[in-house]
């Protein structure tokens, strides 16, 4: 039992936070979100370059053969700056190759992922705020030398910027990924609050794929799939949270109000305690679900409830009393702390909102 | 990171269980003397003070052996390693800490014997969250001190033995921090004089004590002229991981999950309730959050850092569950839940309805709720002090 993290983890972390300050400071998020591509290529050569997309592929298929505790180091460290690089997108998508796919596509396919060469990501339902199988409606159909697909995925993240997406489909056989490149599908981005995370709509009507294009992907893995995004998207809460933290609590200091400085006042100064206590609460609990991933699946579904059923309302009320606690200038497009707002309602309904955590929280516990 | 436990961690926690399955009769099945016998068991198995030193009587044992056994004792819902709660969780840690080697040999081993029950004096009439500012006054007289003042809400005095006491032995200070001095009182000492206080549970729990003309020789000093602040943190410190220790949480949250699938909502069993459900997972997400915040600290203990504010985010935790799991039980059972012991109709022997009146142990006992925003902002996050 120990709960600190490595010497290696440590460096890491130092590495992408630096990284962020001197590559990736706000001007530079907000240049990027705002651009046509929404991506930067540069940039994302610059972090594949650090080996942080290859991070949990197998070392035999050109990654780093780390655990996903490693890659939350990552995607937190990272997500205090909201970088907008679909990290995530690209981790996931390598996860749903890992578990879906068979030796030759792994092969095939994981070391351009590893190195960044191929920008991938996936989308797995096609119903907004509901997690089941059901809630997948594109479809493949088998055709003479593969298949043909149909239907819309409407809420792909980091589509716009991938050079394939991997998306889940009923097949003839059940479910299934199919990996599809960007060439072929009519992909539509959709304006939404955070422009740091872009998301669009895949159009599939038509498409063809050849018959090693499509994933064999049973419920247990499309579980296992979503349960690693709320992992993701939970590191990302973690980091994002721990920066509007820190930018309001120094705000606080500086800002003299009837001759003090605001934070004297305990209306601002608990406000700040108790985003203290839940970020420190989910935090907590995010790790152990990162751990989970790698070293206990059995328990993975409960622990990833727990820490991102906690993390949803917390880091959306942490969103809303940073800007908040700011008074008008928070309220300012030009000031950060409402791009964290803005993370905060992204990530909400992401991979589940609490009342779906909560509601597997009751079943697994016993209820 | 790694939540795993070693090989030889397993076989302990193997060897609680067997223990508790050897030891721990049902509750109807339990006689008289069980509880004395219970103590004397695991004092023997070297179990109560697990991680002190041998020296003083206990076992070195590590601080995952420590949780293991603790989390062990919390499922089987055991009775408790000792009986000087206070004595074990903080008095004892605290005369380790600061103490004379004659203070800890002759105060140490009573304690883990269960033979002497120890209760705490810090708040006063007047100085309750503002403690540093506590006038009960000692003057140093040749070879012993002269106490004058009084102690209130001091859980425990009706049947403690001993007192950690804390006196003012300079008042011309530039900071109320300063002159501040720690001693350890016999509750029998001429001078001493104490009024229980009842609560709005009923119980005669907490009293009120008097010092007048008490002599406390130098030697019962605890650490420094002066220095008694600082002893006091530290136990505050302890005080509050102890009131945001998970375990306890364990049964409480199984207790209520149990109860919602015996009770009925409108007819319908309340667990298929969908906002029951929620509430309960609300809380089961709190008590997890306590768990691994705590597993975090002991990663920190672990690495040789003492514990200090960062005790104050599980003891709001602890605060705000205290108050909401009993509140919806009771509110859950509706005039059932309203019935005391005794009741003929109350649920679990009155245990939820007497519990939704106690809250004020953990909430106000150990410092407000407010007390510990203020300490989490002004430490944890350097905010302006009040
Ligand atoms: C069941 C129980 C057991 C106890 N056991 C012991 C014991 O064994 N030994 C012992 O020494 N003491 C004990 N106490 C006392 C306890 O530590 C104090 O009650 C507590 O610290 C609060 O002090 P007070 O009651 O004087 O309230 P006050 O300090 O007068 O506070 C009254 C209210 O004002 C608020 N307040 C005070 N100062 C501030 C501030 N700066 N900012 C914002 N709000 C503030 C408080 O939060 C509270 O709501 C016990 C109390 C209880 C209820």
């Amino acid at each position: 039992m120990n709960f600190g993290f490595t010497e290696e983890q440590s460096l890491l972390r130092d590495q992408v936070e630096r990284f962020i300050k001197e590559a990736c400071p706000m001007p530079k998020v907000r240049e990027i979100a705002a651009s046509e591509s929404r991506f930067d290529s540069a940039l994302w050569q610059q972090i594949a370059d650090l080996g942080w997309l290859g991070l949990t592929i197998p070392e035999a298929h050109g990654g780093l053969g780390l655990k996903w505790i490693d890659l939350t180091v990552v995607l937190e460290a990272a997500a205090e700056g909201l970088c907008p690089l679909p990290i995530a997108s690209q981790a996931l998508a390598s996860a749903a190759v890992l578990t879906c796919g068979n030796d030759k596509q792994k092969s095939d396919w994981l070391p351009a992922m590893a190195s960044g060469s191929a920008i991938c990501t996936i989308g797995l339902y096609d119903e907004a705020n509901w997690i089941d199988p059901k809630a997948i409606t594109a479809e493949a159909h088998a055709s003479e030398d593969g298949y043909v697909l149909k239907g819309t995925k409407p809420f792909v993240n980091d589509a716009a910027a991938a050079d394939y997406l991997l998306l889940a489909v009923n097949g003839p056989d059940g479910l299934a990924l199919a990996a599809v490149a960007k060439d072929n599908v009519k992909i539509t981005h959709q304006p939404t609050m955070d422009t740091t995370k872009p998301m669009a709509s895949v159009n599939l009507d038509g498409v063809t794929i050849s018959a090693d294009f499509l994933l064999p992907m049973s419920e247990e893995q499309l579980a296992f799939l979503t349960d690693c995004g709320a992992v993701a998207t939970t590191a990302e809460m973690v980091g994002a949270g721990a920066a509007i933290l820190e930018m309001t609590s120094s705000y606080a200091k500086e800002r003299i109000q009837f001759g003090k400085p605001i934070g004297q006042y305990q209306g601002v100064k608990h406000r700040l305690a108790d985003m203290y206590v839940d970020l420190e609460s989910y935090r907590s609990l995010s790790y152990y679900a990162a751990w989970s991933v790698d070293d206990d699946v059995a328990g993975l579904a409960k622990a990833v409830s727990l820490a991102k059923g906690y993390a949803s309302d917390a880091f959306a009320q942490i969103g809303i009393d940073g800007v908040g606690l700011h008074g008008a200038i928070g309220f300012t497009a030009e000031y950060d702390a409402q791009l964290y707002l803005k993370r905060s309602k992204w990530a909400r309904p992401m991979y589940g909102d609490s009342d779906y955590h909560m509601d597997r929280i009751a079943t697994l516990g016993g209820l | 990171m790694d939540f795993d436990y070693t090989a030889s961690e397993q076989s302990f926690r193997e060897e609680v269980r067997s223990f508790i399955s050897d030891n721990l009769p049902p509750k109807k099945e339990r006689d008289k003397n069980f509880l004395a016998n219970w103590l004397e068991k695991v004092r023997a198995k070297g179990w109560v003070g697990f991680a002190w030193p041998k020296e003083f009587g206990g076992s070195e044992g590590g601080l995952i052996e420590q949780t293991i056994l603790r989390e062990e004792m919390a499922l089987a819902k055991a009775p408790p390693l000792g009986t000087s709660m206070m004595g074990l969780a903080w008095v004892g840690p605290g005369i380790m800490q600061y103490g004379t080697e004659e203070q800890k040999r002759k105060f140490i081993p009573d304690i883990l014997d269960s033979k002497v029950t120890w209760c705490t004096g810090y708040s006063e009439p007047n100085h309750g969250s503002d403690l540093a500012a506590i006038q009960c006054k000692a003057e140093l007289k040749g070879d012993h001190y002269l106490v004058n003042g009084q102690k209130i809400w001091t859980t425990g005095a009706p049947w403690s033995q001993w007192i950690i006491l804390l006196t003012r032995t300079k008042f011309d200070v530039e900071s109320k921090h300063d002159g501040i001095t720690c001693f350890l009182v016999p509750m029998d000492a001429p001078g001493v004089e104490v009024r229980p206080i009842q609560n709005m549970a009923g119980d005669k729990h907490f009293a009120e004590i008097f010092f007048t003309d008490v002599q406390v020789p130098v030697e019962n000093r605890l650490g420094a002229e002066g220095e008694g602040w600082n002893v006091t943190v530290s136990a505050l410190a302890n005080e509050r991981s102890s009131i945001g220790e998970v375990t306890q949480m364990f049964e409480k949250l199984e207790n209520l999950k149990e109860l919602v699938k015996t009770t009925s909502k409108q007819g319908q069993p309340a667990s298929n309730d969908p906002k029951v459900r929620r509430t309960i997972a609300r809380f089961e997400m709190k008590v997890a959050a306590m768990k691994f915040n705590g597993l975090r600290y002991l990663t920190k203990q672990i690495k040789g850092e003492p514990l200090t504010s960062e005790t104050s985010v599980n003891k709001l935790h602890r605060a705000s569950l205290e108050i909401e799991i009993d509140d919806f039980a009771v509110q859950l059972m509706g005039q059932a839940g309203l019935q005391l012991r005794g009741g003929e109709s109350a649920v679990d022997g009155g245990t939820w309805s007497k519990s939704a009146l106690n809250w004020p142990n953990v909430v106000i006992g150990g410092g407000t709720p407010n007390i510990q925003r203020n300490i989490i902002a002004e430490r944890l996050l350097g905010q302006p002090k009040d």
